[in-house]
């Protein structure tokens, strides 16, 4: 790694941390109902959006209502994006014409926008007109990841509140998420984005000339539009020269802002952020990588500020991010040492003043080695899975750490909301276990964990890795799941493990080599989402619901401080003692093979 | 229960407008009112006023009077920005292997006097397939192609790699970097 490298990481973690307590202050404050800057724009808007809708924001609700409340919600979205995408042919603001989307494709989307996963199967230029993109999957970035934000708020009330059974209004919280939080940020981010060279337009794609012409070949069409065969069944190929390139565009900048603040991450061409009028500039880089982890890392603050002590806060903060940051530092150097299989071959991968060296096969020059690594962990600990290089190219170790990252439950930041929730989840088994090993009745935060609240935790515990791996398990012991695969050996095994670690967390990055977009893994897939993404969630409310209706136990000598350096490494062992029992027999099968391939190859 | 569906579907359709149809509408305006240019695919024109191009999206190139770019794994040709994509090839598949051979081989050829050894970053495909850049090790390793191609000195084009080159934002962030199109456009003008 060189000095630059090191000077790039540690402003990008300075510059994270550093917002963290001001973001997560106004946060606090938006989900007190207290007043905030804004409210004089927002509030009449907001009151008008409860009056319309005959929502009363005083009416508090029980975790049960709260919970159905999501659900509703959430399959309204389905349905909506799944009906735009199988009707756009016949709906405006489609200048490219694109016919409606299948139905297994359609079916995998709208799951994965509602979940807040934002797996792509699809490739987005190709596939997505722009009402499609906006009315559909830009309305599902900003209300998935305010229904995130509304859980965990809702869990923090279950910590504050004592003896009720009520644990706030889900139209409210998921509201005023949306309102006071993402859409202004989204649309300072956006501006930002645009300036830097992100399109925003709703005109057709662009034409221009090429100075060089190429010719290539396609296949020949009949009258009919069906591709001709010769005598041996096999298509004729006629020679076609390109003079012009077509330059996909449309209303890019206002989704990839919310894309990554709602860390949701499908983007809106198919390379995802590696494609140059999504993250033109080394700078969009570095915003939409700040706005990936913005609000996981402030949310931290906000949970402090909400219980009552900062500490707390700070404490799950200091886990998620001594996990990130080592992370960071075994991933850059990976990528950095390149490929050793051309490194006979009379290629420089060093890393000079002139360029970034490395293994460059598909990553961006204006990203180089630094920022391609950097933005791998920082989406996979989050749970956005944008991309702005293609994960299936890393080297093999390099590929299993992003990949590990969502196998650990996407708690090292995580979703906006759903990371955190789920890394509380982790505080009530480290304060069980701890409990256990003093011999204890174990607490956090003042409320008693007992066996409902183990449950559940364990529930949500169970869950992704249940998924993760039933999943791969079926997909590659069936024709149908190994047909899809694109790279050969135990990097086709890493593939499938890869699609299921992504979908089964809620994450959305993929080893692209993997046809994801056939029937099975449309179906598969997008129900590995449901599971993971409501199975997690409905417990949590449980777990708020049954903790409001707690009394408060005051600190006596017997508790355990959760706001000391000890308590960060108890969650840390925690995490990654589930995360690496769980997963470690599957990735050796996969990355771990192919390393050891690697290296050992003459 | 009826209530509280009746009340989702509103409060979902208000939201759908807000954030869907309002929103992007406002950016939209704003972005074409403050960065016309930007929002609209950073396109290039001559003095002419006739479009060459984009400069943040990469033509292919091929002929040794020019530079070549990264190379691009679009279908059903190289920089295809109607449907961008990469290789996807993993680090130990031979074919990565037999595709980066090829690539050497053709860069040979087209110069077989050159031993330098070769700047990775022009033999592995990029991740969009549509990257506008190469690193300046890789626009200066073609120096010798493209100088005897042109029969022009080598300073020349140095000065020229030199103008289109952008150092790392704010002096620290990204990498340093060469635009290939923007250069052989200039390339092209000194004739």
């Amino acid at each position: 790694m060189t000095s630059n490298s090191y000077f790039q990481i540690i402003v990008y973690i300075v510059t994270l941390l550093a917002l963290a307590k001001p973001l997560g202050w106004y946060m606090a404050r938006v989900y007190e109902g207290e007043s905030v800057g804004l409210n004089r724009l927002l509030a009449p808007l907001e009151a008008l959006l409860y009056r319309l809708s005959g929502v009363n924001p005083k009416e508090e609700m029980r975790w049960t209502d709260y919970a159905v409340s999501f659900l509703i919600f959430n399959l309204l979205g389905v349905l909506a994006v799944f009906a735009l995408q199988r009707l756009q042919a016949y709906l405006p603001f489609n200048p490219q014409g694109l016919p409606g989307v299948s139905s297994d494709s359609a079916f995998n989307t709208a799951v994965s926008f509602a979940t807040n996963t934002n797996w792509q199967g699809y490739s987005g230029e190709v596939t997505m007109s722009y009402l499609t993109q906006m009315l559909g999957l830009t309305v599902q970035n900003f209300v998935s990841a305010a229904a995130g934000m509304a859980t965990l708020v809702a869990l923090i009330r279950g910590f504050t509140r004592r003896n009720t059974d009520t644990i706030g209004n889900f139209w409210v919280d998921l509201t005023r998420s949306t309102l006071y939080i993402l859409m202004p940020l989204s649309l300072i981010l956006a501006l930002v984005l645009v300036g830097q060279g992100v399109v925003q337009t709703f005109s057709p794609y662009r034409s221009v000339p090429l100075i060089e012409t190429v010719s290539y070949e396609q296949p020949k069409l009949g009258a009919d539009g069906v591709a001709l065969q010769d005598a041996a069944g096999k298509p004729i190929m006629e020679s076609v020269e390109a003079k012009v390139q077509v330059i996909a565009v449309g209303p890019a900048a206002s989704q990839i802002a919310i894309k990554q603040l709602g860390t949701n991450g499908g983007g809106f061409f198919n390379v995802n952020s590696a494609h140059p009028l999504e993250n033109p500039t080394p700078l969009s880089n570095f915003l939409e990588m700040l706005s990936i982890l913005l609000i996981p890392s402030a949310l931290c603050y906000t949970f402090g500020m909400m219980v009552g002590d900062t500490r707390q806060g700070w404490a799950i903060l200091a886990a998620m991010t001594l996990i990130l940051v080592a992370l960071i530092f075994v991933e850059v150097p990976l990528e950095q040492i390149g490929n050793p299989a051309l490194a006979s071959l009379s290629v420089d991968q060093s890393a000079t003043v002139s360029q970034s060296g490395g293994n460059m096969e598909g990553k961006e020059t204006r990203f180089g080695i630094t920022n391609s690594a950097l933005w791998a962990i920082v989406t996979t600990a989050a749970s956005n899975g944008s991309v702005n290089a293609m994960h299936d190219s890393f080297t093999p170790i390099g590929g299993m750490i992003p990949m590990w990252l969502m196998q650990l439950g996407e708690v090292i930041f995580g979703g906006v909301g759903s990371g955190l929730y789920g890394m509380l989840m982790f505080a009530i088994v480290a304060v069980f276990v701890s409990g256990l090993m003093i011999g204890r009745t174990p607490e956090y935060l003042g409320k008693k964990i007992e066996a409902y609240e183990m449950k559940m935790a364990a529930i949500t515990i169970l869950i992704p890795p249940l998924v993760v791996l039933g999943g791969t398990a079926l997909a590659v012991m069936i024709d149908v799941g190994n047909a899809s695969v694109f790279n050969p050996g135990a990097h086709g095994f890493s593939e499938v493990l890869y699609a299921f670690s992504s979908a089964g967390n809620n994450n959305g990055s993929a080893f692209g080599g993997l046809s994801a977009n056939t029937p099975f893994y449309n179906s598969l897939l997008g129900l590995a989402m449901l599971f993971s993404r409501y199975w997690l969630a409905i417990p949590v409310l449980a777990i708020a619901g049954s903790l409001a209706n707690k009394k408060i136990v005051p600190v006596s000598l017997g508790t355990l401080p959760t706001h000391t350096p000890l308590f960060v490494a108890l969650l840390i062992g925690t995490v990654l003692m589930v995360g690496a029992l769980t997963f470690v027999p599957a990735l050796a099968l996969g990355p771990v093979v192919e390393h050891l391939q690697m290296i050992g190859a003459k | 229960m009826i209530k509280s569906l009746k009340s989702a579907i509103v409060l979902f359709i208000l939201l759908s407008v807000l954030t869907g149809v309002i929103y992007p509408a406002v950016v939209t305006g704003l972005a074409q009112l403050l960065f016309f240019q930007q929002a609209n695919g950073s396109l290039t024109t001559d003095k002419m006023g006739k479009v060459t191009g984009s400069s943040l999206i990469g033509q292919p190139f091929s002929s040794p009077g020019h530079f070549w770019g990264r190379p691009s794994a679009t279908g059903p040709f190289p920089y295809n920005a109607g449907a961008s994509s990469g290789s996807n090839l993993g680090p130990t598949n031979p074919a990565l292997i037999e595709a980066v051979k090829t690539r050497i081989q053709a860069l040979k050829d087209a110069d077989p006097d050159n031993q330098a050894p070769i700047p990775v970053d022009l033999i592995t495909s990029s991740g969009s397939g549509l990257d506008p850049h190469i690193s300046p090790a890789a626009a200066e390793y073609q120096i010798s192609r493209v100088a005897k191609a042109h029969d022009v000195k080598p300073e020349i084009l140095r000065a020229l790699i030199d103008a289109n080159t952008e150092d790392r934002q704010w002096g620290f962030i990204g990498e340093p970097r060469v635009n290939v199109l923007t250069l052989n456009l200039a390339l092209d003008a000194l004739h």
